[in-house]
């Protein structure tokens, strides 16, 4: 090598036994037989101009998430604006108003429609442009591609199949590659699938032996082969294919495939030639076309319409039977219309055809019926809506600069009535950041702070003893009593909950340093030494600084060591040995260096064990041991992992510690953390020879088992250990996730986590989070049996599980317990099982039933199914919520999808409807956003319904009185205005500035959150209701008018009144009576609702003065209507008010009457609010607040709940037990 | 009502304030009207406001009642229907064949006075079952050509009444040619009773939409007869009768204003009416009535306004009652948090 390329010398793949180990033999498998169909695909390696012809021309490099191009935008999205119902109908009465029939000129038809869908579409092409930048960017990527002689950049688009692509440390791949070769000697790799399953652990790929010399740029001049492998397909975790290469064939599989939007992590660098291109690739296939999402309200919307319809159709073919009966029977009586000279509609001898003509005529006169203008208003207010959700500094994330944005803004009122939440657990709830916090060393538990799940408990727990205070202190004697024995039995606790509070606030001030959080003098600063067991805590800081697998380096500015580890928890390990004084330096091919801080006092020591095995971890062995051999010449095995595993494989003296210590394991894990033990046994030299025989043998061995042998061996050897202490590590959560998901329980909201982890992981995560805790029965459904390949196992494996979901059901049945809560946890293999068919009905039934669902192992697919299975089972609406581009099947599934955007890629927010930047944010958005715009919408389109049936239905009940001739009694341009301007705004305003209480009692009465999903405001009762009162509007302003109006003068002059005074009079009375109306609907007014609503009756007089006031040929007979006909009547003015109370009438009784006899939540809390009450009465406002929660049986205050009720039960039975004592004492 | 402003959210923002602006670019602006902050003033429907409002509202109705019933009670009208009484007995079988030969259809009505009527009294005549509204009425009509004379030829929607001869007819359309024909004459005591015809229709239309310099032109000189015929020597704005019949009626039955008595009749005045019966309600029934009548401010005799507004303001009186009823017998404590859903499920905590 002497190019002085920078190499790792490091031969790594020592150190995985297990997933990284090469057979010996080359002959193990022979290539697999690629034929037939699905397996068609070729590639010529190093040879893309083979790939520019058919048939050997694949899909560019080039990816497109948009919805249209420049072609398709028209057709398409005019596609989808007609798919709405209304929208079709307001066309087809566009187009007839374009021949006689029409009632209304046609201008006034089609300028509404054009502009409704002309909005529409444009909020379309800009949501779809922003998709098309977002593209470009990834499309624009730079990756360096082997070109004639030599390396050189090209695009990611321009990639073709066949190339060779030289990637560097934490780059993307552009496409999936065959891994050739890497800068480790032995073609090994580590890449990290983020993106993909959104494990963050590192998983090594590994070269074919054939292809390591291909390890720089020269050596691909001459490089030629054939790829024949499977067609593109999604599955993430296969691979069949063979490469062909100097005139052998050799077996490819899932370990040389890197797959694109994946990343190269702790590896310099790699070749590898492209085999699938942008759509081809594994990651494209797994991804499904962004659907586009309907809120429940717009499809309930769609049935109110379809209602509405048919009152069209009823009204306009009683007008039409009504017309011709007039036509045939009467017309010919009417001299005064020349029935004898009859145009084509008028004809008394065809009345048939009239009636058919004046059906389409009625049709577009009732349109009044279909509000149009209720999707521009819709549309108008949820932009508006959307632009408060971005502007919201409560949402604003400080750290990142990223504020919420509401990506599409037609789920708003949907984030109102969400009832399931389905979480991505990595980068979601938790940063993937390991804080190194507390250990048990010997018995002894250090580590004075507390986890954030502790923190939050403990607050929490303040606070309700606070209450408690005032309650007990109102209480009787008695009480008093137990309270002082309370006190005296928790004053331990209480001391605790100080130091947890005081010391969250000293971590402020600390420099943190990454991974390690862990805080207690006497393990700091080399005070170890002067605490009993030395010699323990020696081992134990020794296995954590040998007993791991990574790679130090060192940063050249700060002189301090940084650890490129496999999981982040071993990182967290090695920082905090490094604090401890037990620095990681070095490692060398077989062994690991340590710098020992405190060995000799002021000296560093450094001290070399050799390395003689390793045994690592596995999700299955849950444990990861070395052997070394330190100076002195002693083997020793060094073993973490799970403490199940460990405290089982204790020798008989190993055991001392054991009860102390699984009692802070208990402790550890009840506060959420991540728990380890740590073990270790000597070695005789001889043992250890005879063992790694046999170890080497299994090693070498080319049975089919292999692994399974190693394993074996392994676990001869990892016995009879002794046990040192344990650790416990906080997998970090994200700001305020406990609080928050407690919060959102509270709510009502049931939260599944959906994660690509160990199962173990997840565990631990929900026990942070505060979704699992001590007492909870854990149901867990896994299958025992891996391979199922034959139809028979399969079968096997499904009655197992249906049989462990039927069992599980069975249980929660029988619970009697109220109290009792279950968790169930399921992996992704018995997913796949429990997921098809005939099984899913149960295990969604079993699943509703459980407080918690953590699902783990998922792979992407698999997510997007869960949340179809939630969505369409429960018939409830989802949210799911994730950060990475697996979690993007199941944003898109999701009725609302919510986008993370954090550090890591973009796809997730792509993908996701609404985009937040912390987990937190969650609930504000959902309990404060989505409860206002849910109410909002809800009001709104109730009013829209109410105000056009009102209007509409006038219409008819003239047609009626006027022989049902299609003439309406208001002017053109009254109707015209009505929906756009004097009704418009204040519908608006409703649906921008409403809000039934602050958002501050938002968040502290969790529970009127469950007005949304119980749909409490746009049930059918509800909106019957409206349009009940819409009828009964429309009934009061047509026939009061009409008798007021009837024959008499309608004036001291003498004057009666025409169809112009008569159909302004009524059309007056709508304006004031609807606006009253929305006046009375809203709660709360600023400046702007007064403005929009009693303007809009102020604009409707405007109006029609200045109408009044142009030339007759435009106004007609308005032509100065108000000013000399109807201002001067007091009549006009007296019917106007007269109407519009009585209209308002039985709403105003039916709010009042709902007020003072049935008063809903926020009816309550406004009265509080208005006379101040919370402020007065601050204990009763607080009792409130802490009842306002849903019953839910996770959330750390549930946790809370648990342990008070359990130290009360502690603390009854210590005093019944004092009441007895004191009962015997006395006779005496 | 109260002004609540959202201060505490304020200080709730506080900490995220101070923080140091880093990356402050995309950081929204902080106002209230975005924070959704604005002050605003929160009415709720306490008992007392309800009490209040439904009094309140029976207080000012019930007196507007009174006094527009009052008001309708003071108006004097007398309707004489003439269009039976009108035809000879001998021609009753064969009304429609009687009204439109060509033999005299003078007639004369008596009708009393039963009340003094102040003048001025106001002479209407009404009409039933008469379509005025209906579509092919209230288009057939060409303002442009009633308004001046270089409007003419506009008579495009005036079909079938367009044109005679290949020149308009001046005022074209069904309306106009259907104009009401038949006339009064009243006499009292033997002594003509004066009926001012002048100022029967709005002004505005008399202006601004009757020209000065049109003149009726080819007016029923077609072969079908409609009603009136116009004096063709005065321009339409001076054509009252035909003004007020182009203010198309709202509904089939309908009185429109024929001229104004200027004079006080006293009770038990008998009042002589001679009627020209021209005009052809008989082909459709449609009834024919003759209408005097005097005004009060709120126009003419109609009790229904009175009575509406005493049932409306006597049932927000009637409300008012039963919600005081309901908030003495039942009365809930505003704000009291017993009623929260949570404390009254027995499964709330």
């Amino acid at each position: 090598m002497t190019r002085g390329r920078i190499r790792a010398r490091l031969r790594r793949s020592h150190f995985h036994p297990f997933s990284c180990m090469r057979p010996r033999t080359e002959d193990g498998k022979g290539p697999h037989p690629i034929e037939g169909p699905g397996y068609s695909r070729v590639v010529h390696c190093n040879q893309p101009r083979m790939h520019r012809r058919k048939p050997l021309k694949y899909c560019s490099n080039y990816i497109s998430t948009t919805k249209y191009n420049i072609v398709t935008f028209l057709p398409k999205a005019l596609f989808e604006q007609f798919r709405r119902v209304a929208n079709i109908y307001f066309l087809l009465a566009a187009i007839l108003s374009l021949t006689p029939v029409a009632p209304f000129s046609a201008v006034s038809m089609i300028f509404p429609l054009a502009f409704v869908v002309g909005i529409s579409m444009a909020k379309e092409a800009l949501e779809d442009w922003r998709r098309f930048i977002q593209d470009m960017k990834v499309n624009t990527r730079k990756a360096s591609v082997h070109v004639a002689d030599g390396f050189g950049y090209k695009t990611w688009e321009k990639i073709q199949v066949g190339d060779v692509v030289r990637v560097e440390k934490d780059q993307f791949f552009p496409a999936d590659l065959l891994l050739l070769s890497s800068s480790y000697e032995d073609g090994i790799c580590y890449v990290e699938t983020m993106n993909l399953d959104g494990e963050t652990n590192l998983k090594p790929k590994r070269a074919l032996e054939v292809t390591l010399p291909l390890d720089e740029d020269e050596a691909f001049k001459n490089f030629t082969g054939t790829i024949k492998c499977e067609d593109p397909n999604p599955s993430l975790y296969t691979f069949i294919g063979n490469l062909e290469y100097n005139h052998q064939v050799y077996p490819l599989d899932p370990s040389q495939i890197l797959l694109r939007d994946s990343k190269l992590r702790n590896t310099t660098f790699v070749y590898g030639v492209v085999i699938f291109t942008g759509f081809d690739s594994k990651v494209m296939q797994n991804s499904t076309k962004s659907p586009s999402k309907r809120s429940r309200i717009e499809r309930k919307m769609d049935k109110i319409i379809y209602i509405l319809f048919s009152l069209l159709l009823v009204i306009s073919l009683i007008s039409s039977i009504g017309f011709a009966v007039k036509i045939k029977f009467q017309m010919p009586d009417w001299w005064y219309m020349q029935p004898s000279k009859p145009e084509n509609l008028y004809d008394p001898n065809s009345p048939v055809k009239s009636g058919l003509a004046h059906l389409i005529t009625a049709l577009i006169l009732y349109g009044y019926l279909i509000p149009i203008s209720l999707y521009v208003s819709i549309e108008v207010v949820k932009v508006c809506q959307a632009k408060f959700i971005d502007e919201d500094l409560k949402m604003y994330d400080e750290e990142t600069g990223n504020t919420a944005e509401a990506r599409t803004s037609n789920l708003n009122e949907e984030l109102g009535q969400v009832d399931t939440i389905l979480s991505d657990k990595t980068g979601t709830l938790t940063c993937n950041q390991m804080d190194f916090l507390k250990c048990s060393i010997a018995g002894t538990a250090y580590g004075v702070r507390s986890s954030e799940v502790e923190l939050a408990a403990a607050k929490q727990m303040a606070m309700d003893l606070e209450e408690q205070d005032v309650e007990i202190s109102n209480g009787s004697s008695l009480k008093n009593h137990a309270r002082n024995s309370w006190e005296n039995s928790s004053g331990a606790p209480e001391i605790e909950l100080e130091t947890v509070i005081t010391s969250a606030d000293e971590k402020d001030q600390k420099t943190a340093i990454k991974g390690f959080s862990f805080e207690d003098n006497r393990l700091m600063d080399g005070n170890w030494l002067k605490e009993p067991n030395t010699e323990v805590i020696l081992l134990f800081f020794r296995i954590l600084a040998v007993c791991q697998s990574a790679v130090p380096e060192l940063n050249e500015d700060t002189g301090i060591f940084t650890y490129e580890a496999e999981s982040p928890d071993e990182g967290a390990f090695l920082v905090a040995a490094r604090e401890f004084g037990f620095e990681f330096c070095k490692r060398t091919q077989s062994s690991v260096i340590i710098r020992e801080k405190f060995a000799r006092p002021g000296q560093l020591v450094e001290r070399e064990f050799k390395i003689l095995s390793l045994l690592e971890f596995t999700s299955k062995r849950k444990r990861m041991s070395v052997i070394v051999r330190d100076e002195d010449g002693q083997i020793l095995l060094l073993c973490k992992g799970a403490d199940s595993i460990i405290f089982d494989r204790l020798s008989k003296k190993g055991r001392m510690y054991e009860e102390t210590t699984a009692k802070h394991l208990n402790e550890y894990g009840e506060a959420g953390l991540r728990t380890l033990a740590l073990a270790y046994k000597k070695l005789d030299e001889s043992e250890y020879n005879t063992w790694n025989n046999e170890f080497m043998k299994a090693k070498t061995s080319v049975v089919a088992d292999r692994d399974g042998m190693l394993e074996r061996v392994a676990d001869m050897m990892e016995r009879e250990l002794i046990l040192v202490g344990a650790t416990a590590v906080e997998d970090k959560l994200q700001k305020g996730v406990p609080q928050c998901i407690d919060k959102l329980a509270q709510a009502g909201l049931k939260i599944w986590v959906l994660t690509g982890d160990k199962m173990e992981t997840a565990i631990n995560i929900g026990y942070a989070c505060s979704l699992l805790r001590q007492g909870m029965k854990q149901i867990c459904i896994t299958v025992t049996n891996s391979d199922a390949t034959s139809q028979d196992s399969k079968q096997a494996v499904k009655d197992n599980i249906l049989h462990q979901i039927t069992n599980a059901s069975h249980m929660i049945k029988l619970e009697k317990d109220p109290l009792a809560a279950f968790a169930l946890i399921i992996d992704g293999k018995t997913l796949t099982f429990a997921l098809e068919d005939d099984m899913k009905h149960q295990f969604l039934a079993l699943a509703v039933e459980c407080a918690s669902v953590i699902c783990c192992r998922v792979s992407p697919k698999q997510k997007a199914l869960v949340t179809r299975l939630v969505k369409e089972g429960t018939g409830r609406t989802t949210l799911a919520i994730g950060d990475g581009a697996n979690d993007v099947g199941m944003i898109q599934e999701a009725d609302i999808g919510v986008g993370i955007s954090g550090v890591e890629g973009m796809q997730a927010v792509m993908a996701s409807d609404f985009s937040i930047s912390q987990f937190q944010f969650l609930e504000r958005l959902l309990v404060v956003h989505g409860h206002w715009c849910y109410k909002r919408i809800a009001q709104m389109i109730c009013y829209f319904f109410y105000k056009n049936i009102a209007f509409g239905l006038t219409l008819f009940y003239f047609e009626a009185f006027a022989a049902f001739s299609g003439q309406s009694v208001y002017d053109d341009w009254y109707m015209l205005l009505f929906n756009v301007v004097l009704t418009s705004l204040p519908v608006i305003s409703l649906g921008v500035f409403e809000q039934d209480v602050s958002s501050e009692v938002c968040l502290q009465f969790p529970a009127l959150y469950q007005q949304g999903p119980k749909n409490l405001f746009f049930d059918w009762y509800r909106i019957l209701g409206w349009m009940g009162n819409g009828l009964y509007s429309s009934l009061v302003i047509f026939f009061l008018n009409l008798v007021i109006l009837f024959d008499q003068p309608f004036r001291a002059e003498g004057q009666t009144a025409d169809m112009s005074a008569v159909g302004t009079t009524i059309f007056s009375c709508i304006v004031c009576a609807v606006n009253c109306q929305i006046a009375l609907t809203m709660s709360h007014f600023t400046w702007i609702q007064h403005v929009f609503v009693w303007g809009s009756i102020a604009s409707w007089f405007l109006f029609l003065l200045l109408y009044g006031m142009v030339s007759p040929i435009y106004s007609g007979n308005a032509y100065q209507i108000l000013v000399e006909a109807l201002g001067p009547a007091p009549i006009y003015w007296c019917s106007i008010i007269l109407v519009t109370v009585a209209c308002n009438l039985p709403y105003m009784t039916h709010i009042s009457f709902q007020r003072c006899i049935h008063p809903m939540d926020h009816h309550i809390i406004q009265e509080i609010k208005y006379y101040r009450k919370d402020v007065e009465d601050q204990t009763m406002w607080r009792r409130e607040r802490s009842k306002a929660r849903q019953e839910t049986k996770i959330g750390f205050s549930v946790r809370v709940d648990a342990k008070i009720r359990q130290l009360k039960g502690k603390l009854h039975k210590k005093h019944s037990t004092l009441v007895t004592q004191s009962y015997a004492s006395s006779p005496s | 009502m109260s002004n609540n402003t959202a201060s505490s959210s304020a200080g709730a923002n506080g900490s995220a304030d101070s923080a140091a602006p880093r990356r402050n670019s995309k950081r929204p602006k902080y106002s209230r009207f975005t924070q959704q902050e604005l002050p605003a003033c929160k009415p709720i429907l306490t008992p007392r406001w309800v009490i209040s409002a439904f009094m309140l509202v029976s207080i000012i109705f019930v007196p507007i009642g009174i006094a527009s019933l009052f008001a309708s009670r003071d108006v004097v009208e007398i309707v004489d229907r003439s269009e039976t009484a009108c035809i000879p007995a001998q021609n009753r079988s064969d009304k429609v064949g009687y009204i439109q030969s060509s033999a005299d259809k003078t007639c004369n009505r008596t009708l009393r006075v039963t009340k003094r009527m102040k003048q001025p009294i106001y002479v209407y005549y009404q009409l039933d079952n008469f379509y005025q509204n209906h579509q092919r009425c209230v288009k057939s009509r060409s303002d442009e050509q009633l308004r001046s004379r270089s409007g003419e030829n506009e008579t495009s929607s005036c079909e079938p009444e367009d044109v005679i001869n290949g020149t308009a007819i001046v005022p074209c359309g069904l309306i106009a040619w259907s104009l009401f024909n038949d006339t009064y004459s009243f006499s009292h005591n033997n002594q003509q009773l004066q009926v001012n015809k002048k100022g029967i229709s709005w002004k505005s239309d008399r202006d601004h939409k009757f020209g000065k310099d049109v003149f009726p032109k080819n007016f029923q000189n077609g072969s079908l007869k409609g009603g009136a015929i116009l004096n063709t020597s005065i321009p339409l704005s001076d054509q009252e009768d035909l003004i007020v019949w182009m203010r198309t009626a709202a509904l089939p039955t309908f009185r429109k204003l024929y001229g104004k008595i200027e004079q006080d009749l006293l009770p038990n005045d008998e009042i002589l009416v001679t009627l020209e019966n021209n005009y052809n309600t008989y082909s459709f029934n449609g009834k024919k009535k003759l209408v005097l009548s005097t005004t009060s401010w709120l126009g003419g005799k109609n009790d229904f306004l009175g009575i509406a507004y005493l049932i409306v303001g006597g049932l927000c009186f009637f409300l008012a009652m039963c919600f005081t009823v309901v908030y003495l017998v039942k009365p809930r404590r505003l704000g009291d948090p017993s009623y929260l859903s949570w404390n009254r499920t027995p499964g709330g905590r």
